[in-house]
């Protein structure tokens, strides 16, 4: 139909646009001037209430020394984790709960990091209990926030022997928490490549794979600041730890020429798994624990490697808010994972990095034990896998990441958010 | 005012309150917000800062105007599919009205990501639909549609197609068909019938269903986060993630009324160029 001008609107159609009905009214009764500015006062009455801005929502934290001292078991912990990070069982809770007697309610509630500090922190500001005594959350941004505004409580170390004795050293003495004043890892992983070698024929080896244009729109991106600025970090050979905002800002450059050049199919939160077994992607950014897994649950065939530029670590940690109705329980718990044998079982079904370097062994001996039967054989391979147990010198090749104030913070993730989110 | 009894007051009263205590305040509040400055570990300062407006449109005019132009584009294709459903379901479906209406009203009884998640394996690169079509040859073999504008565009269009579907089938189905046997007497066609009195009739449940789609898809983020590629980032994920992600809650509002600025002066200019006082309609 061709547009007709305003003088020439057909009568009908205005008559239609404009008859009164029989029933009902117009949804903006009487909306005259008087009205309007009413209205319009009412609102300016609430702004006047509300014009107050939002206070600074640091909490005191002078009297944390003394937070263990009238702490005591309550018999019953609520621990928010994330999905698929115990097998379905929650075999490693029941031994908890009869080894120690506590109940643990164990709740898969965190999906995201930013969204779940989203819905904590608002309660965290007022004091309020968060529904949870302990959580799981990665290193990052996140962390950090909660650290520098008081919400976690310092643990008490003389309560944690198991990790004294069996965590590994470079879970000892992390940039993110030194001295792990308020977290102990509950699990790493490495952010590496992973590929699939049904649609690509030859070995992944570099960051630099990534940027090959003969990739046009499979490759895949991690959409999280952190994760993506640290592969343009490699690329350019920086350690992301070490970082500076000229470096942020020449890695930015880099990876705004590979998704200009049109390589970047997306850019993905977690969901990478499925395009790459479909052959949506052919290459991309990706956890190491989910490629093994996706391996030995789908029988599929991808590739993880660790890039020669050298990848990252991440460690998701266990942290105790300060509004934790069962801090003294949670300490237990925490230490309680870090038994080689609690650890090695853990281990088993999430297939991520156990800070317990201890549980190869253990699961070595568990391999054997069980030698000539279909789990004896997946243990037996997983005892050998670098993405579970990396080598020393695979370590040599994982990078932190880099440990950011708020401020920084903000600088920092808008540099990178105008590459993912253009 | 002929009547002077309370009773109608009373009756509007949980309404008002809910309004002001639900859109209101939070408006104000936001409104405020969106004028200050700090962060989330020192608190926001009620600064005034009318330069957060300036930077959170100097920074995202192309995601604003991509929303927009999403948003029309999916409320066209949701005029094109719609329409003709209502107006089947108005005047041919015959008895089993009741039963299509449900049909289309189906999919709201499945969760929202959900649906749209599941519209990645119909896209996928050799999924249900790309697969056969690649494999005798009718599309070149390289052709992607996940990830990209029509897959967020036919997205956002099938999320939102009842709410243009149900207002234009309530119009239709009031219409006195006696109006169109007084066209055909008049020797109206059947095509010169429908553009002439049928569409008429009709236009304001088409003008409550482009308000009702092009509203919310315009600020919709979940599609284009499902189905979106690298260049499709919409306005409502930015808001998203500065909200959640940067706790940003000054751009974050800012951006905000920017966007619903924008949308009030679209669909009141939009009202007033057909020379309708009157912005809703529709009553179901």
């Amino acid at each position: 139909m061709k547009h007709p001008s305003r003088a020439q609107l057909n009568p009908a159609l205005l008559r239609g646009l404009t008859r009164a009905r029989r029933t009902g009214g117009p949804a903006l009764p009487g909306l005259t001037r008087r009205r309007t500015l009413q209205a319009g006062g009412a609102a300016a009455a609430a702004l006047a209430l509300s014009a107050c801005g939002v206070g600074g929502q640091q909490r005191d934290t002078a009297d944390d020394a003394d937070y263990w001292a009238d702490k005591e078991e309550t018999g019953s912990l609520r621990w928010a984790n994330w999905p698929l990070y115990m097998d379905p069982d929650r075999t490693q809770i029941e031994q908890f709960t009869e080894a120690t007697g506590v109940d643990v309610a164990y709740r898969e509630d965190v999906q995201e990091a930013a969204s779940f500090f989203g819905q904590i922190q608002p309660k965290l500001a007022n004091g309020d209990d968060i529904g949870y005594d302990l959580i799981t959350l990665p290193n990052g941004f996140e962390f950090s926030k909660l650290v520098e505004l008081g919400y976690l409580v310092p643990l008490d170390h003389t309560q944690l022997p198991n990790f004294a004795d069996y965590a590994g050293e470079i879970y000892k003495n992390s940039a993110y928490d030194p001295g792990n004043r308020y977290s102990v890892p509950y699990t790493s992983g490495v952010t590496g490549i992973a590929y699939n070698p049904d649609y690509i024929d030859r070995e992944i080896t570099s960051i630099a794979d990534l940027w090959d244009p003969e990739f046009e729109g499979k490759v895949g991106m991690f959409a999280d600041p952190q994760e993506i600025a640290n592969f343009g970090l490699l690329f350019n050979g920086v350690n992301p730890a070490d970082s500076t905002k000229e470096d942020w800002e020449a890695a930015a450059e880099k990876l705004k020429e590979q998704r200009d050049s049109g390589v970047v199919r997306a850019y993905y939160d977690q969901d990478f798994i499925q395009p790459l077994t479909n052959g949506d992607l052919w290459i991309t950014m990706a956890w190491s624990g989910d490629i093994y897994q996706q391996n030995a649950e789908e029988g599929t065939n991808l590739r993880f490697v660790i890039p020669e530029e050298g990848a990252t670590l991440w460690t998701d940690n266990l942290l105790i808010p300060f509004t934790s109705k069962a801090p003294v329980d949670a300490l237990k718990l925490m230490d309680f994972l870090y038994e080689p044998e609690i650890a090695t079982g853990l281990t088993e079904y999430i297939s991520y990095i156990p800070p317990v370097p201890h549980a190869q062994e253990v699961m070595a001996e568990w391999a054997e034990a069980e030698d000539g039967t279909e789990r004896g054989e997946a243990l037996a391979e997983m005892v050998e896998s670098p993405l579970v147990f990396p080598s020393d010198g695979d370590y040599q090749n994982l990078h932190n990441y880099v440990a950011l104030e708020t401020d920084q913070q903000d600088e920092f993730s808008s540099i990178f958010q105008a590459i993912t989110q253009s | 005012m002929r009547n002077r009894k309370a009773t109608p007051y009373v009756l509007v009263l949980p309404a008002w309150i809910w309004l002001a205590l639900f859109f209101v305040v939070p408006i104000g509040g936001m409104l405020s917000l969106s004028l200050t400055t700090g962060n989330v570990v020192s608190g926001f300062q009620q600064t005034f800062e009318v330069g957060n407006y300036v930077t959170a449109v100097s920074t995202y005019w192309e995601q604003i105007l991509r929303s927009l132009f999403y948003g029309a584009c999916a409320t066209l294709v949701c005029i094109v599919v719609g329409y003709p459903m209502a107006y089947w379901i108005a005047f041919k479906a015959g008895p089993h009205k009741s039963t299509y209406l449900l049909l289309i009203l189906l999919p709201f009884f499945v969760s929202f990501v959900l649906r749209t998640i599941s519209w990645r394996f119909l896209l996928a690169d050799n999924g249900v639909v790309l697969g056969p079509l690649k494999s005798i040859g009718l599309v070149p073999a390289d052709l992607q549609l996940l990830n990209s504008a029509p897959a967020v565009i036919l997205g956002l269009a099938y999320n939102f197609l009842p709410f243009m579907v149900l207002p234009i089938y309530a119009v239709l189905e009031r219409m006195d068909s006696r109006l169109v046997e007084a066209a055909h007497d008049l020797y109206a066609g059947r095509f010169q019938a429908f553009v002439r009195v049928v569409l008429p009739v009709s236009l304001p449940g088409v003008f409550a269903g482009v308000l009702m789609t092009f509203i919310p898809t315009s600020a919709d983020y979940v599609n284009a986060s499902v189905l979106g590629g690298a260049h499709n980032t919409m306005i409502g994920n930015i808001i998203q993630s500065q909200y959640l992600v940067n706790n940003n809650y000054p751009i974050a509002a800012s951006i905000t009324f920017v966007l619903m600025g924008l949308l009030l002066v679209g669909i009141f200019s939009y009202a007033r160029a057909l020379g309708t006082e009157r912005v809703m309609e529709v009553h179901t």
